[in-house]
C-alpha cells in the first residue's frame, strides 16, 4: 500500500525552531507542516497589514525557514503552513527572499488565498456562534474563514514545493498532503475523516510526544527539554503509524495519545470540519511498540454547508496590576489590597466594563473553592476599560499599594494592553471562494 | 482514593467552553469512571464555575469520558480577564477529586 511521511513542525507560532529541523533531517518525510495560526493572531496580524501592506505574516517565518528550508529542499520535503496569517501573498514573497538569499533558486512556492471574507460580511447581521449578541453588535477588523484542504492539494498539485495559507481548519495543513498524494475524492467521507484524525493528532506537534502531559510521579516523560515532534507515516486508506526520532525527548505514549486526540473536541462523534463532520468515536489507537502508535477506525459524515468565520473586532483595553504579600495572614492582606483598590475604583468612578479580582495561591485559577492557607499571594485586579488611560489607572492603583497599602508588599508588575477579541459566525459555503496565487524563487 | 490514582486528563478550550476529557489509566477504572464520574459531581467540585451547561460523551474507544462546560470562561480567551483564561488548569483541578473504593 502507498504511504507517505507527514512531520508537524510546530503547534503554535512561539513553538521551539530545532524539532522541525531534526524531522527533516532524519524522519525521512515527505511533507513537513507548520500550525502557528492561533484564532486571535491572524486578528492581530491584519492590524498589522493595515499599519503595513507587506507584514500580516507570522514575525518568526522567515527564521523557520532559515532553519528548514535549505535541508528541506535537498531532501525533498514539501512544507505546508498557516503562517501566511492575514498575508499569505507577503508570506511567499518573504519565504521566496530567504530561498534567494539562501542561493536555493527555481523553488516554488504558493500561497492559498480567500479566507478573507471582511469584505463579503459587511452590512451583514447573523447570530454569534458562542456567545450572546449578533455581528452588528462589533466593529469587525477582519474576518477569515476556515478553509478546507482541497485548496492545499491543488497547489501540491500545480507543483508548489512550499505553501503558505491563512485561515484553514488545522488538521487541513496535513489532510491537504493526504489528498493531494492519495487523490482521496472530495465525498470520501471515510478517508477524510481518518486523515483529520491524523491532522488533529499531529497539529499540535509536541502536544503528542510528551509536552503538556507530564506529571511527575503518574505520567513520566523523559528529557523534555529535548522534546522531539511527531511524524505520522499514512497509508492511502486513510490510516496511519505514528512515531517520532529515535534519540529524542519526550514519549508517544497510548495515553498521551488518547489524550491528544480528545484536545478541543467537543462532541466526539461530531468534529466539524471544511471538508468533513468527523466521528471519533470509532477511532481506534494502539500501541505497536515504543514510540509507535496505529490510527485507525475514524469514520465520517458528509461535510457542512457552513463554514465557520473569526471575526475579530476591538474591544477595549485590559489593565492589569499585581503585587505579592508573604509570611502568616499573607491571605488576609492580599484580600485588604483588592478591598483597598475596590473602594478607590469605586471612589473615583473609574468606568470599567468589566474587573476581577484574584488571590493568586488562592483563587486565581483554582475553581475548587478549597484553599488551605499559603505561604505566600500575589493580590491581582484586571479590568477591561473602554479607553486606555482608565485601563492605567488600574496598574497604577495597585502601584500605590507599596507606599499605601497592606503591610509587606511587594513585587508589583502592571500591564496594559488593547484587546482584540474573537467570535465566530457561520456562513454558506458558497460565499467562500479559494484562490492559489504561485511564486518562484 | 482520589481520582488521580485512577485517571488523567486533558483540558481544551472553544471560545466561551472549556472541555475537560478525563482518562481511565486500565479497564477496572474506565468502568469506575464511567459509574461514578457524573455531570453533578464536576460541577460540585468545580464550585466557583457554575457552567450554563455541562454535556458529557463516553467514549470506550478512548476509555474516556469528555466533559464540555459552557460559559466557564469569562467570554473566552480572546478578552477573559481570567490569570487562566484558557482554563487550562481545570483538568489537573478536578483529578484531586475524592472517589469511592468501590
Amino acid at each position: 500500500m502507498k504511504s507517505i511521511r507527514i512531520g508537524a513542525g510546530a503547534g503554535f507560532a512561539g513553538d521551539r525552531i530545532e524539532p522541525a529541523v531534526e524531522l527533516v533531517e532524519q524522519g525521512e518525510l515527505d511533507f513537513l507542516c507548520f500550525e502557528c495560526l492561533a484564532e486571535r493572531t491572524i486578528a492581530l496580524a491584519q492590524l498589522a497589514r493595515q499599519r503595513d501592506p507587506a507584514a500580516g505574516y507570522d514575525p518568526r517565518l522567515e527564521r523557520r525557514m532559515r532553519a528548514v528550508l535549505g535541508p528541506a529542499m535537498a531532501r525533498g520535503v514539501r512544507i505546508v503552513s498557516n503562517m501566511g496569517a492575514a498575508n499569505p501573498l507577503a508570506a511567499m514573497e518573504a519565504a521566496l527572499a530567504v530561498a534567494r538569499e539562501q542561493g536555493l533558486t527555481g523553488i516554488r512556492m504558493a500561497a492559498v488565498l480567500g479566507d478573507d471574507v471582511l469584505a463579503g460580511i459587511a452590512g451583514e447581521d447573523c447570530a454569534l456562534l458562542d456567545r450572546t449578541g449578533s455581528l452588528s453588535d462589533i466593529k469587525p477588523i477582519s474576518a477569515n474563514a476556515y478553509l478546507g484542504a482541497f485548496p492545499i492539494a491543488q497547489a501540491l498539485a500545480e507543483g508548489a514545493q512550499v505553501i503558505f495559507t491563512g485561515r484553514v481548519c488545522d488538521p487541513a495543513l496535513f489532510l491537504g498532503p493526504m489528498i493531494h498524494a492519495f487523490g482521496w475524492a472530495e465525498d470520501d467521507w471515510t478517508r477524510l475523516a481518518g486523515g483529520t484524525a491524523i491532522g488533529h493528532l499531529l497539529e499540535c506537534a509536541g502536544q503528542l510526544t510528551g509536552g503538556y502531559f507530564a506529571d511527575p510521579g503518574y505520567n513520566d516523560v523523559p528529557d523534555l527539554a529535548r522534546l522531539g515532534f511527531p511524524l505520522a507515516e499514512v497509508n492511502e486508506d486513510g490510516t496511519a503509524m505514528l512515531t517520532k526520532i529515535a534519540g529524542t525527548g519526550g514519549r508517544l505514549s497510548l495515553a498521551n495519545a488518547r489524550e491528544q486526540a480528545m484536545y478541543e473536541i467537543l462532541d466526539p462523534s461530531r468534529y466539524l470540519q471544511a471538508d468533513v463532520v468527523a466521528d471519533f468515536t470509532t477511532l481506534n489507537l494502539a500501541e505497536t511498540g515504543p514510540d509507535r502508535i496505529a490510527v485507525s477506525g475514524a469514520t465520517g459524515h458528509p461535510r457542512p454547508d457552513t463554514l465557520k468565520v473569526s471575526v475579530g473586532y476591538r474591544d477595549g483595553f485590559i489593565g492589569e496590576g499585581q503585587i505579592s504579600y508573604a509570611g502568616p495572614g499573607a491571605a488576609a492582606r492580599g484580600q485588604l489590597a483588592l478591598d483597598i483598590v475596590a473602594e478607590r475604583v469605586a471612589m473615583q468612578r473609574l468606568a470599567v466594563d468589566d474587573i476581577r479580582y484574584d488571590l493568586i495561591g488562592v483563587n486565581a485559577v483554582n475553581a475548587t473553592g478549597r484553599a488551605p492557607e499559603p505561604a505566600e499571594v500575589r493580590a491581582r485586579v484586571a479590568a477591561r476599560c473602554a479607553d486606555r488611560a482608565t485601563a492605567a489607572e488600574i496598574g497604577a492603583e495597585v502601584e500605590a499599594l507599596y507606599l499605601n497599602g497592606p503591610s509587606g508588599g511587594g513585587g508589583v508588575t502592571t500591564t496594559l494592553r488593547e484587546v482584540v477579541a474573537v467570535a465566530s459566525i457561520l456562513v454558506p459555503r458558497g460565499a467562500v471562494v479559494p484562490s492559489i496565487v504561485h511564486g518562484v524563487s | 482514593m482520589r481520582l488521580r490514582d485512577l485517571a488523567h486528563a486533558r483540558t481544551g478550550d472553544k471560545g466561551d467552553t472549556s472541555q475537560i476529557c478525563v482518562f481511565a489509566r486500565g479497564p477496572a477504572q474506565f468502568s469506575q469512571l464511567e459509574r461514578t464520574l457524573t455531570t453533578e459531581r464536576v460541577a460540585s467540585h468545580l464550585a466557583t464555575l457554575r457552567p450554563r451547561r455541562i454535556e458529557r460523551f463516553v467514549l470506550p474507544n478512548l476509555q474516556a469520558v469528555n466533559f464540555v462546560l459552557h460559559g466557564v470562561l469569562s467570554g473566552g480567551v480572546t478578552r477573559s480577564l481570567a490569570l487562566d483564561a484558557h482554563g487550562k488548569t481545570l483538568g489537573a483541578q478536578l483529578l484531586d477529586m475524592e472517589i469511592d473504593d468501590a
